[in-house]
């Protein structure tokens, strides 16, 4: 399924919700089946459309989190209490109903693990996503590349995946992930407590002379701020693949 | 002047829309910009969405790479800002 | 198309859309919805401009340009006007609260043979108008809204206001109108929109 061609004309397929997880309290997981899909790399997105009974439409795109060796395509969907699609998406929508998508889409925020360059993920909030998959097509290919993962959030309830991250971390494979927290400092936390900056990066990122392959997922603000902390370290700002999530749209 | 970027995406939010125009996977194919020169991915790109259209600007110099509208079943793409864009045949 | 067959007539079931209040419909044009928040469109960066740069001017068809200063432009005789506002991506928004200069003042005692106008901003964007839809207490350079500074993403410091045409026409961040007596198509118009763009018309695309 992997090793499917992605290319041709898009064409809107059903997937049948399976089961819902809830990561956070704003955040959950959906696993779809669906029965024709062409199999996709880490970091692509589908497109979604909702379709009201008197044909009015909204249509959103997500990243993918499921690694392409799933078997059921999962989306992490954070809800947006102003947006249209997201509170149906995580409110509404329940096991057995079908969802209109259309992917895997997107070619240049892929990481397809044949490379031996050191890893750098950078994810604010649900721009974990995408690095999800990526992380976990890690695993399943038994990757030894060097990883790393500064993962940001505004609470410790608001980090999605972290038992999984625990665990993939703890693996001994080469994967180190490092948290900071922006809005709270639990009692005998050990991680950051405060945005990204250059002090940070300069102790998690890889140096520039490892030509690390880096990924920035997040909020527009984020992503332009980590993206400009990382030219200003000497990051050749073409190697910086970065990918914004709108503050408006849900 | 000072600028606020809130509304700017980028060129991997547009993958599906140019997925239908070129029938190919484009976040990968490099344009050439008409007003700087700046040779750019289309995943890096900058990109508005929320507007009449679609609007690519060029992350260099912030000129208009690309116009795309969409209504009525029928696209209306300018590319005048788009000197060469260079893709992998499917 | 097997697919098309397969999906057509498919509903999300309890998706209802979140935007669809057609109550006031009488006010409301065909194919809008109204709105209470105030959604932002930008097809670029947002320029933030101080007003001791800002400058408004009228040029082209006319003998002598005119140009008004920060300044000059608020000691100008003011208007507050009460509007529906039509985009064309769909929302309408019922009894918006403007206040600024009639381009009638603007454009007083000015001779020219011009028929068309280009309203021209800050970033490049411009929109061609006809000159008889900007005169005749029918647009407005405005720069509050409901009582309050004109934000920067929403226009500010000043805007242009033609409330009976669809909203790209109100150009955000505006410097000018430029007299023509061709008409010239502006950002959107000379990319699939509408050169006249009619709400009550549905004059959304070339060709409505």
């Amino acid at each position: 399924m992997a090793r499917a061609a992605v290319l041709g004309r898009l064409t809107w397929q059903f997937g049948t919700l399976a089961e819902i997880v809830r990561e956070t309290p704003r955040v959950s997981s959906l696993f779809f089946d669906v029965p024709e899909w062409p199999g996709h790399l880490a970091g692509q997105h589908v497109d979604v459309r909702l379709t009201a009974d008197d044909g009015y439409r909204a249509e959103r795109s997500y990243s993918i989190a499921s690694a392409p060796q799933d078997k059921r395509l999962a989306l992490t969907v954070e809800r947006l209490d102003d947006g249209e699609v997201s509170p149906y998406l995580v409110g509404e929508l329940r096991a057995g109903d079908r969802l209109e998508l259309r992917g895997p889409i997107g070619g240049y925020f892929v990481w397809r693990g044949d490379e031996d360059r050191p890893l750098l993920l950078i994810g604010g909030g649900s721009g974990i996503v995408p690095l999800m998959s990526m992380l976990r097509h890690r695993g399943r290919i038994g990757s030894k590349t060097p990883a790393r993962l500064l993962f940001s959030s505004r609470t410790l309830a608001d980090v999605i995946y972290r038992e999984e991250l625990e665990h993939l971390g703890a693996a001994g494979d080469g994967l180190r992930v490092v948290h900071t927290l922006t809005r709270e400092k639990p009692a005998g936390w050990t991680g950051y407590t405060r945005r990204i900056d250059e002090a940070m990066l300069r102790e998690v990122a890889w140096p520039n002379k490892d030509s690390p392959a880096v990924f920035v997922c997040g909020p527009t603000p984020f992503v332009e701020a980590a993206a400009s902390l990382l030219v200003a370290m000497g990051h050749d700002a073409r190697s910086i693949k970065t990918e914004r999530f709108g503050a408006t749209g849900g | 002047m000072t600028q606020v970027q809130d509304m700017k995406l980028d060129g991997n939010a547009i993958a599906g829309l140019l997925r239908e125009i070129f029938a190919v996977e484009m976040t990968t194919a490099r344009g050439t910009c008409a007003s700087c020169g700046a040779v750019n991915e289309v995943g890096r790109v900058e990109v508005y969405i929320h507007a009449p259209g679609t609007v690519v600007r060029c992350p260099d110099c912030e000129q208009v790479l690309m116009r795309v509208v969409h209504g009525r079943g029928r696209y209306w793409v300018d590319m005048t800002g788009v000197r060469c864009l260079e893709f992998a045949e499917s | 198309m097997r697919d098309t067959q397969r999906l057509m007539g498919f509903v999300s079931r309890g998706f209802r859309g979140k935007r669809r209040d057609t109550a006031s419909s009488s006010r409301v044009p065909p194919g809008q919805y109204v709105v209470t928040d105030f959604p932002v469109l930008s097809a670029g960066p947002t320029p933030r401009v101080e007003v001791d740069q800002w400058t408004f001017s009228i040029e082209g068809e006319i003998d002598e340009p005119r140009r008004w200063t920060w300044k000059e432009f608020q000691a100008l005789p003011t208007e507050t006007v009460t509007k529906d506002i039509h985009c064309v991506t769909k929302w309408s928004k019922l009894d918006t609260s403007w206040k600024g200069v009639s381009v009638d003042t603007l454009m007083e005692g000015v001779e020219t043979a011009a028929e068309f106008t280009t309203i021209y901003s800050d970033g490049g964007y411009t929109t061609n108008v006809p000159l008889d839809d900007i005169t005749g207490n029918k647009a407005w350079v405005v720069y509050e809204f409901d009582g309050q500074p004109l934000q920067p993403e929403h226009g500010g410091p000043v805007r242009f206001l033609v409330p009976h045409l669809y909203f790209w026409k109100s150009a955000k961040w505006v410097r000018g109108i430029r007299l023509e007596k061709d008409e010239h198509p502006g950002f959107w118009e000379s990319n699939g929109y509408n050169m006249y763009g009619d709400p009550w018309r549905e004059q959304r695309y070339w060709g409505d």
